[in-house]
């Protein structure tokens, strides 16, 4: 259970996907403006993330990796070269469905997470989750912590970007540096104020 | 549109990173050192260049609900191929791109011109414009990479140039942009430069704040 938990806050703080990786900054910057926005994309990865890293896992041990496929009677094959084009079939299969079910069934929630969906199929942060889970040979456990934590983290990254810029409005920025340089240096202070989390061991 | 045009355009005037906030991820992490920077700025444009060409030849052929997926498995094949030659030919590199050489898929420079240029236009313009946004992204991933690698480790593609004083030298090497974080700070201030030169690529300001007059009323 600790072994989890540590995992957990690892990859919430330590190992940020946003701020330690800098994974998925394309939507980082252009969706940051607005914090109801923000938040909304920030849950949005949160389930994707849940979703597709245990998905992904299942799909490594079972089938891809070397002599993964010993149950089906070939036990010298190996597959892990077709990994890429897998897991982001998977990611994108999963976005599609979770936005026809919530279409379907939660209309509410579709609305406010709607417009979101499609754009995470391209995020790196969900592509590197399932690359980094791999490279790291995570069991399935590991992978579901992780994946809650990684989306988490990135979640609060977004959150916080948000925050700064709509304080940002009010202050009077160079000519030049308005709106994407700022937003760059901002991001750049963040990254190194989480910096600071690296010293922690759990 | 011709052949001049296609190629430069998007290095300057409509840079993928500066302008088009486009596949920002690996451009931050892959350029502490210009070895690595290099093979990766290869990587990606040839991908870019391929996958233009290829989506443009099925153009005609994709229904449009399903072409992101299309699009998609054409890129992740090339990508495949890109990583597995990198494997085989160099692979002390490939271990330290680690992931950035499979995210080159969810790169938005590739899906954004495949879908913005390759969709519409010829096979051959589509290449060509692969190739200019690839070299767009070179450009200033090698300025970022030149820049951190020399006053960060005082080396230039592994050899010597600034002699460190912690091997009896004069240049102290400043730590920061060993880090991560210091490409945010060079890209914001590159973007700086670039939109002074350039005036017509400044931001409007969303509004305008007016002037502080309390201090004339009192």
């Amino acid at each position: 259970m600790e072994h989890y938990l540590s995992l957990f806050v690892r990859s919430i703080f330590i190992d940020n996907m946003a701020l330690s990786f800098f994974l998925g900054m394309c939507t980082l910057l252009a969706i940051s403006k607005k914090i109801d926005a923000a938040i909304g994309l920030g849950v949005a990865v949160v389930v994707v993330q849940t979703i597709t890293v245990p998905l992904n896992n299942l799909l490594y041990t079972f089938l891809l990796a070397d002599g993964a496929l010993a149950w089906a009677g070939y036990p010298d094959v190996d597959l892990s070269f077709l990994g890429l084009i897998c897991y982001i079939g998977v990611i994108a299969a999963a976005v599609q469905i979770l936005e026809m079910f919530l279409d379907k069934f939660v209309p509410s929630l579709y609305n406010t997470l709607g417009v979101f969906l499609p754009l995470i199929t391209v995020n790196c942060a969900i592509m590197g989750g399932s690359l980094f889970m791999v490279e790291r040979g995570y069991t399935f456990g590991e992978s579901v912590t992780f994946g809650v934590g990684s989306g988490i983290g990135w979640a609060l990254a977004i959150a916080l970007l948000a925050g700064i810029r709509d304080k940002l409005k009010y202050s009077d920025v160079p000519k030049g540096l308005e709106g994407l340089g700022i937003t760059f240096i901002t991001v750049g202070l963040m990254s190194l104020g989480f910096m600071s989390f690296g010293g922690i061991d759990l | 549109m011709n052949i001049k045009e296609l190629l430069f355009k998007p290095i300057f005037e409509n840079n993928p990173i500066a302008l088009q906030i486009l596949g920002i991820c690996s451009a931050l992490a892959v350029t502490s050192s210009l070895n690595v920077t290099l093979v990766m700025c290869i990587a990606l444009t040839s991908v870019t260049a391929c996958s233009n060409f290829c989506v443009s030849l099925v153009r005609n052929h994709i229904p449009s609900s399903i072409r992101i997926i299309a699009q998609m498995v054409i890129i992740a094949s090339l990508v495949i191929l890109v990583d597995q030659v990198l494997k085989a030919v160099a692979y002390e590199i490939s271990k330290q791109l680690s992931v950035f050489v499979g995210l080159i898929i969810t790169n938005c420079i590739v899906m954004g011109r495949a879908e913005a240029f390759a969709m519409k236009n010829a096979p051959l313009p589509s290449f060509l414009d692969g190739i200019g946004n690839g070299l767009g992204y070179s450009a200033i991933l090698i300025v970022i990479a030149f820049i951190r690698e020399l006053l960060g480790s005082g080396t230039l593609f592994g050899i010597e140039i600034l002699k460190l004083s912690t091997e009896g030298g004069w240049y102290v090497s400043n730590g920061m942009l060993l880090l991560p974080p210091s490409s945010f700070f060079i890209i914001g201030l590159l973007i700086w430069a670039l939109r002074a030169v350039k005036k017509g690529q400044e931001e409007p300001a969303d509004f305008k704040m007016t002037a502080n007059t309390k201090a004339r009323e009192a």
